[in-house]
């Protein structure tokens, strides 16, 4: 059915113009993983104003593949350096870093960039599958189930994104609020500018994103101190290939924590939750539970594949309905609207080519990823090494380069600060930063849905309930919503203690 | 982390009714074609300010547990702070490479006390290297000061 889509795909993929901006994007992704206060996310945010002029299929290719990249990348500092890039790489801290201390680290990294590998190809193959279908029904879908599963969106980080879900939901607003700052394109009003001509252009997402996840980040991870500091590791073919020997004992592991990946991967802020769920099946159906925490391997397998397998998910809803599934597909959601393309179900129709060439090139990137990595492991850990006082005005710098590239305003460096600022602070108290990217990138389109849904019911709210789709999906946004007040007075009725909390996503 | 949670909870109460002022003057009901400009605005306001009242509410009722961020950890954070922001305002007189050649080599010198020829070396090499990427390579214009415009750029 999709083969010969998928083949179509692969000769985009494979032009040797493309092959050359994966293997750019995967550096520069496991550099900027590797690097403090550059992740994912603001990688990609930064070298976004870089593809402007790009054919449009190159240019998600290097900005997933820079995703890519950042996703291995983070899995060095968490094994070498203690260090969680992400929160979803916190788990893999657990048994990794023991590892490194015992002198495994090779065998560690080795175990969980294949993960990672196994997990991103799982879902890579059902996206391959299910995006067309996924796109052929959202087809049909109208504002009014737009809206929906915006609303859908939004509750996911509100009842399944852990820490206060209050706090959750203030996120959020002050996204959609800050996006509706600036002109408002359907009356012709000016909106919250207050007679400043620089407020008129609204706040860019891609300076919030640089300034909350950069700047913030560094802030955070300044206060113990002005230095990084971690262990040392030897790679060699030898280790790769001696660990690859015991990996296929894992099988379960692997398979598990696919499933567990993909499953809660296309849902927004998944990834967290589905490696530390991951670890802990993992662990529960061990054969040797008590080695957990002090060096398993498995417990490297468990979270990595699960991990990676949630972030390629994220893309799913991403190319069919419109709607990012982790902050960093928001950022590639925005590059898709700059270059010109419509986001959502008629991406399919209307530009094949991209869709398949990027699907396809999912394939080739996490294939060069992996070999790269595993060959080049060394010298992307060399560069923590780099003394902090040269390290941390050079990322300054470039994220100030890339707020200004977006404008070419002053103005937006200042904002980057704020945001910087806003990041560290709401990151101290527990408002997550990713469901407010997010609203950031969304609140035009969610605005316009939920006005073309009431201009259709001439003001009534019925017809999110009353239309069958809709009304599923805001049943079960609603159901999602309202999850932190069901949960208490559930394990009440049944007796079960309430669970560790686990770290949020960012 | 009480005081700052109250102070974050305030400000976020101040900006709903500042957004709720704006939307009320804009017309927060329907309009010829739709809902008017202060709709949306209105609702997503008035949803904050409620919750952070609640979240306010609650933080008050807690007692003082450990601050929010310690003088040992306050230092650092500001040594991040203000030596970026001082880049910004140079950035406006002098441009982005010449301000950012100044920051990094002010930055080496005072938190990493390398030696001046280490400073000068990579902090000049690090902005001629961010020149010719990206006003040379990728053509993407930063903004420039007398020394570019000495030089013919």
């Amino acid at each position: 059915m999709g083969l010969e889509n998928l083949f179509l795909g692969f000769q985009i993929a494979f032009t040797p113009f493309n092959l050359f901006i994966a293997v750019l994007g995967i550096t520069l992704g496991t550099v900027i993983g590797v690097l403090p206060g550059l992740g994912g996310a603001n990688g990609v945010a930064i070298l976004l104003p870089l593809t402007f002029t790009m054919p449009p299929t190159s240019a998600i290719i290097l900005l997933t593949s820079i995703y890519w990249g950042a996703l291995f990348g983070g899995a060095i500092t968490s094994v070498l350096f203690n260090i969680p890039g992400e929160p979803w790489s916190v788990a893999t801290t657990f048994d990794g870093y023991p590892l490194a201390r015992q002198g495994q680290g090779g065998q560690a990294l080795t175990a969980a960039f294949t993960s990672s590998f196994v997990g991103a190809l799982f879902s890579i193959v059902l996206i391959t599958f299910f995006a067309p279908l996924l796109a052929e029904i959202a087809l049909k879908f109208g504002p009014p189930e737009f809206f929906a599963i915006q609303l859908l969106t939004f509750s996911s980080f509100v009842g399944l994104g852990g820490g206060n879900p209050l706090k959750s939901l203030v996120s959020i607003l002050l996204g959609f609020i800050l996006a509706t700052v600036g002109l408002d394109i359907v009356t012709g009003q000016l909106r919250l500018t207050f007679g400043f001509t620089d407020l008129m252009k609204g706040f860019d997402f891609i300076v919030a994103v640089i300034g909350l996840f950069g700047i913030g980040e560094i802030l955070l991870s300044v206060e113990e101190g002005l230095q990084f500091r971690g262990a040392t590791t030897r790679m060699n073919l030898r280790v790769v290939l001696d660990t690859w020997k015991i990996l296929p004992r894992y099988w379960r592991t692997f398979v598990r924590g696919s499933v567990i990946g993909f499953w809660m991967g296309f849902k927004p802020g998944g990834a967290t939750p589905a490696s530390f769920m991951s670890y802990a099946f993992a662990k529960r159906f061990s054969r040797h539970p008590e080695r957990f925490g002090k060096g398993e391997l498995e417990g490297i397998v468990a979270p990595e594949t699960a991990a990676h397998a949630a972030g390629v998910a994220a893309m799913l809803p991403m190319i069919t309905l419109g709607i990012p599934g982790s902050p960093t597909a928001a950022v590639m959601l925005g590059g898709l609207i700059i270059w010109g393309l419509q986001p959502g179900p008629m991406l399919f129709k209307e530009n094949p080519d991209f869709v398949w060439g990027l699907i396809a090139s999912m394939y080739t990137g996490n294939v060069i990823g992996v070999l790269m990595v595993l060959a080049f492991v060394p010298f992307f850990a060399a560069i923590l090494k780099i003394p902090f006082a040269i390290l941390t005005p050079l990322i300054v710098v470039v994220c100030a380069i890339g707020s200004y590239a977006v404008h070419n305003s002053m103005i937006d460096i200042w904002y980057m600060l704020v945001f910087g600022v806003i990041g560290y602070v709401f990151k101290k108290l527990d408002y997550p930063l990713a469901p407010l990217v997010l609203a950031l990138v969304l609140g035009d389109l969610a605005e316009n849905a939920l006005r073309q849904s009431l201009i259709m019911s001439q003001g009534s709210l019925a017809i999110f309930v009353t239309r069958p789709i809709a009304g599923v999906i805001t049943a079960l946004a609603v159901f999602f919503f309202a999850l932190p007040l069901l949960t208490p007075w559930w394990r009440r009725l049944r007796g079960v203690p309430s669970p560790p909390p686990v770290p949020r996503e960012t | 982390m009480r005081a700052a949670d109250l102070v974050t909870a305030g400000a976020l109460m101040l900006v709903a009714g500042v957004v709720i002022v704006d939307a009320a003057r804009l017309g927060i009901g329907w309009g010829t074609d739709g809902p008017k400009s202060g709709f949306f605005p209105f609702w997503l306001a008035l949803l904050m300010g409620a919750v952070s009242a609640v979240t306010f509410g609650r933080a008050l009722a807690r007692r003082r547990q450990r601050p929010f961020v310690s003088r040992a950890q306050l230092g650092p954070v500001l040594k991040v702070i203000w030596p970026a922001a001082a880049l910004v305002v140079v950035t406006q007189f002098v441009g982005l490479y010449v301000a950012s050649a100044l920051y990094t080599g002010f930055y080496m010198r005072w938190i990493g006390r390398h030696r001046w020829g280490t400073v000068v070396g990579l902090s000049v090499g690090i902005a001629v290297a961010a020149f010719l990427l990206f006003e040379k390579w990728f053509l993407v214009p930063m903004p420039k000061g007398p020394l570019e415009a000495w030089l013919g750029h």
